[in-house]
Formats: structure tokens, sequence, C-alpha cells
């Protein structure tokens, strides 16, 4: 459905994204995930046709975004990062208004209104002006406009940002449900949030795309048994080499926290140690206060992705 | 064709329920009435529109169309710089609409909104019609001139609106630009010679006067036709360019 092949784009001397390439299927959701300012907004600007790249190309359906503009904008739905409303208008003159932007004739506007104000839960506020919603609102009323002419790939950009937490599951299974049906790109700084919708996620830093992969196998690296938080009830001079000393651990950090020992132990990857270490603590006469799987955060897979090195 | 109509029809809808577009119409309304009056104040009135044209004597070229200079900015400077400060701007651009359809969409809205209010002033001329027996044509002539003279004006407005995301700078700059083109004749006579033959011709003012005469001449209409598309065809590079930025 879409092609992207070697894409650059420069503000000036500053590269916001460089040589990205990635396809989307026809049906597929696909995820950009990475921290603020990462190259996920021209990202999506450049596959709705807003910046033209400033190398490589990108198609969809077959279209050239640069050289087939209008067809491709067309075949696109798109939610801008900061939802663009005209506040002064009311839900249903917005809706009408961008479903002729999108050239709809006017007797379809008039059934697809309803429909996407139904699949989007707009009902009290068709005559609602826009400025009067709350944000949460105004995000459907943006996820609303971006469906109203059924395009076949749908872009959205941090549909979730800046919305409260009832209203961000509401959304993510909005988008879920639309996910069914359409070829969805979406791009996130939440893992978990990906994880949940996507079917496949590009991880993104500094504008190169540093992994692909699937939620499930980003998942397992966010709760790994690799790493694990320990605290113990001893002389930590004696705990610390006694730790070492277990097969598979790599490394451990001491922390003393009010005279509370915690130690934070890095294993071979995929090895589980709990109880290696459980044991090692109550032979020696110490006691075992708690136990902790850490896994890694976002951060560090970013950072170990990154940097190409094991933590 | 469709998605010009709904540009202008939403425009449109837009000036009619803003509290800006009225204050304007307010102002213009009061100051062309001011022109208008100015002529009766004299001992023995003639019954013509000539101060509402050219303004009072004295005071030559501070009619209408100044008046116009100075609004016509106010009434574009939103269209364009508003949608770049919200951010609406990206879905006209990502949707399926061409650039020339969104500025030609926008200026027929604000010509509309202009021709209403030039219409209200039409008050004046049946005052004349009833209470005296003006000579038709100026009258007519003059009203072609101030249509195309505040559609002139609306086009400048348009393009500095389009360059800019904040509404005060594009109304100042058109304010400027404006005067400069008003003022432009007046350059012919400090600096004479072809250089200011040529200013003369550029400025909007000169190729007023036949018009306030009752005198149509192809050429006038031509010079603002030509004003009008010019500064349409910038704007409309001026949109696409946000792309290159």
């Amino acid at each position: 459905m879409i092609e992207a092949s070697g894409v650059t784009h420069y503000y000036g001397p500053y590269p916001a994204i460089q040589d990205v390439s990635f396809d989307v299927r026809k049906g597929e959701v696909l995820g950009f995930l990475g921290p603020n300012g990462a190259g996920k907004t021209t990202t999506m600007r450049i596959l709705t046709g807003f910046l033209p790249p400033t190398s490589g190309s990108v198609t969809l359906d077959g279209y050239d975004v640069v050289e087939k503009s209008l067809e491709v904008r067309r075949r696109v739905g798109y939610l801008p990062e900061t939802v663009p409303l005209y506040t002064d208008m009311t839900v249903s003159n917005y809706l009408k208004y961008m479903g002729t932007l999108r050239g709809m004739p006017g007797s379809k506007i008039r059934s697809r209104i309803d429909d996407v104000i139904d699949v989007c839960r707009l009902g009290d506020y068709r005559k609602t002006h826009i400025g009067k919603l709350s944000k949460g609102f105004r995000q459907r009323v943006g996820i609303a406009q971006a469906i109203i002419h059924e395009p076949e790939v749908l872009v959205l950009d941090e549909p979730t940002i800046g919305i409260d937490p009832i209203q961000v599951v509401e959304t993510r299974s909005l988008i879920q449900e639309l996910g069914r049906e359409q070829t969805v790109v979406l791009s996130s700084h939440i893992l978990p949030e990906v994880s949940m919708i996507c079917e496949r996620v590009l991880i993104i830093h500094e504008g190169r795309i540093v992994a692909e992969d699937t939620p499930e196998n980003l998942a397992q690296g966010l709760q790994g048994v690799d790493r694990l938080e320990v605290e113990v009830g001893g002389p930590s001079a004696d705990v610390l080499p006694a730790l070492q000393k277990i097969e598979g651990v790599i490394s451990v950090g001491h922390r003393n926290n009010q005279g509370r020992h915690t130690y934070v132990i890095q294993a071979q990857p995929g090895r589980d140690l709990r109880d290696e270490i459980s044991r090692a603590v109550i032979s020696n006469g110490w006691s075992l206060r708690g136990m902790q799987m850490m896994g890694m955060s976002l951060e560090e897979i970013f950072l170990r992705l990154t940097t190409q090195e094991d933590l | 064709m469709r998605t010009v109509r709904a540009v202008a029809w939403k425009e449109i809808q837009i000036f009619f329920l803003s509290p800006t577009a009225y204050i304007v119409g307010l102002i213009f309304l009061f100051l062309t009435g001011v022109l208008f009056v100015w002529n009766l104040g004299d001992p023995f009135p003639e019954a013509s529109l000539r101060t509402f044209f050219l303004g009072p004597p004295g005071f030559i070229t501070t009619g209408t169309i100044l008046v116009m200079s100075l609004l016509a900015p106010v009434l574009t400077m939103r269209m364009i710089a508003e949608e770049q400060k919200l951010g609406t701007i990206e879905l006209l651009l990502t949707s399926p609409v061409r650039d020339w359809e969104i500025i030609i969409g926008k200026y027929l809205a604000s010509l509309v909104f202009f021709l209403f209010l030039l219409a209200m002033t039409g008050f004046y001329v049946i005052l004349l019609f009833v209470y005296a027996s003006p000579d038709a044509g100026p009258i007519y002539a003059g009203y072609l001139g101030l249509a195309l003279y505040g559609a002139a004006a609306l086009a400048v407005g348009l393009l500095t609106s389009t360059l800019t995301n904040n509404q005060i700078v594009a109304a100042v700059v058109a304010v400027g630009i404006l005067l400069a083109l008003f003022y432009a004749d007046q350059a012919f006579e400090a600096v004479g010679g072809v250089a200011g033959e040529i200013f003369a011709e550029i400025g909007m003012t000169t190729h007023f006067y036949d018009f306030a005469r009752g005198v149509i001449d192809t050429k006038h209409i031509v010079y603002y036709i030509s004003v009008i598309a010019f500064f349409l065809f910038l704007s409309v590079r001026a949109l696409e360019s946000r792309r290159w930025r």
C-alpha cells in the first residue's frame, strides 16, 4: 500500500529524517515509535503530501506523493499532531466542510456524517461549537474528519497525546476498530500503546529507523527476566560478591537507600536467575526482602538499539 | 469548482458571523458617510458623489479609495494567516484541493463581503436620486472604479495573509503596500521624467480618476484586473512555497 525508500528530509541544514525506508501492507496497522523529535511527525507529513521529501520517494497505492499528490491526498485521511479544528464551526458543519473538500458528493456526506458521528461517539455534540468541546472530544472530531471520506489509508500523528486516561483507552479501541478495515499508520512515543494497537512497529530514533519488530518481541524486552532488583538484609560487603558469584550474572549494582540495601542484577539475556538468587541469599543466612523484575524501559530499549551494545 | 465554492461559502459565513467584519463595516460606512455629507455642507451643494469618490476639496484623493486601502487588509488579514496559526492549513493542504482553489475561494469570499459593504453605500445614491437629479454617469462609473479598486486591495491583503501567520503583521504590511501604490503618483511630481511616469502608471490612484469623472476606459479596467491577477498569482505561489519552507 505504502512504499517508502530512502526518504530524507532536511529542515535547513538539519536532517529531520535520513534514509528512511519501509513499506506498509494493505490492511495493516503500523506504528512509528520514537521519542520526541525523532522524526515521526516529519514522516507523517511526507506520507500525506504536506511536505515533499528532500530526497527519496514515497508511493501510496502506486501514486508518488510528490508527482501525484492529489491522487494520494484523495486516498489518505490525516490527523495531525495538533488537531486542526475550526473552533467557531459546529461539529457537523466542520465534518461537512471537510467532506466537501475531500470531494464527496452532498448526499454521501450527509449519510457519512451520521456514520462517523456514531463511530466516534459524538452523538450529543453534533450542533456544538468545536471551541466548546474538551480536548478528548476534539480528538474524536479530529479522527472523525480523517475517516469521513472512507480513506484507504489513515495516518494518525500522536492520536492520544494530551487527553485523559479514560479517553486514551477509548481512542485506542476506536483506532483498533478502524484498523480492522483500513490501513492505519500511527505514531506514538508510548510503547505499550503501540504494542496494543499495532501489528508491526518501526522504531525511529534521531531520524533513522533503528528497528522493526512485532509488538510481542518488544513487550518481551519490556518485561524481561534478565534484570532483577533484589533487596537483601545483610552486610553488603558480603552480599555483593556472593551475588556476583552466581552463574549467569553479568553485573551487580549496589544501592544503599537509608539502610535498605538493594542490588540490581543483570543476568545473561533470557536467563531466569530468580531461584538461584533466592537460594544464595537464604543459604548465607541473610533475608530476602524483595525481588522484582525490572525489564527495560523504553529509553533503555532506545539506548540499546541506538548504541548497539548490551547493557 | 465545488471546493472553491465550499471554501468561499465557509469564509462568507465567518464574515457574517464575526464581530471584526461588522466593526470594519461600521467604520467603512461611517467614514464614507462623512465623505458623502461633506459635499452637502457646501453653501451651494451639487448633487453628486464627488467627495465620496475623491475626497473633500483640498484633500484630493482622500475619498473612499483611501478608506478602502486601510480597511480591505483588515478583512483579508485573517484568511490564510489564521489557518497557519491554528494548523488547519495542514488539513487544507493534505486534502485533495489545489492551492489555487484555496486562494480563489478565500478571495471570492472577501470580495462578496466587500461588495456587500459597498452596496450599503447605495443608500447615499438613493438619497441623491430622491432629493435631486444627479448626473447618473459618474455615479455608475465611480462605483465600478471603487469595486475594482477594492478588489485589487483585497488581493494585496490576501497575499500578505499568506506570507505570515500573524494577522496584525499581514494587515500592516498590506496597508503599507496599498499606501505605496496609493501615493505612487505623487512620486510622479517628485521624480519627474520617464521614471515619474512609470510611477504614475503603477499607482492605483491614477487609474481611478477617470472612473470618478464618469469615464470608463478599458485600460484602467485592464490595469486593476492585472493587479488582482498578479497578487492572486503571488498568493498561490506563496502558499505553494509553504511546502518547501
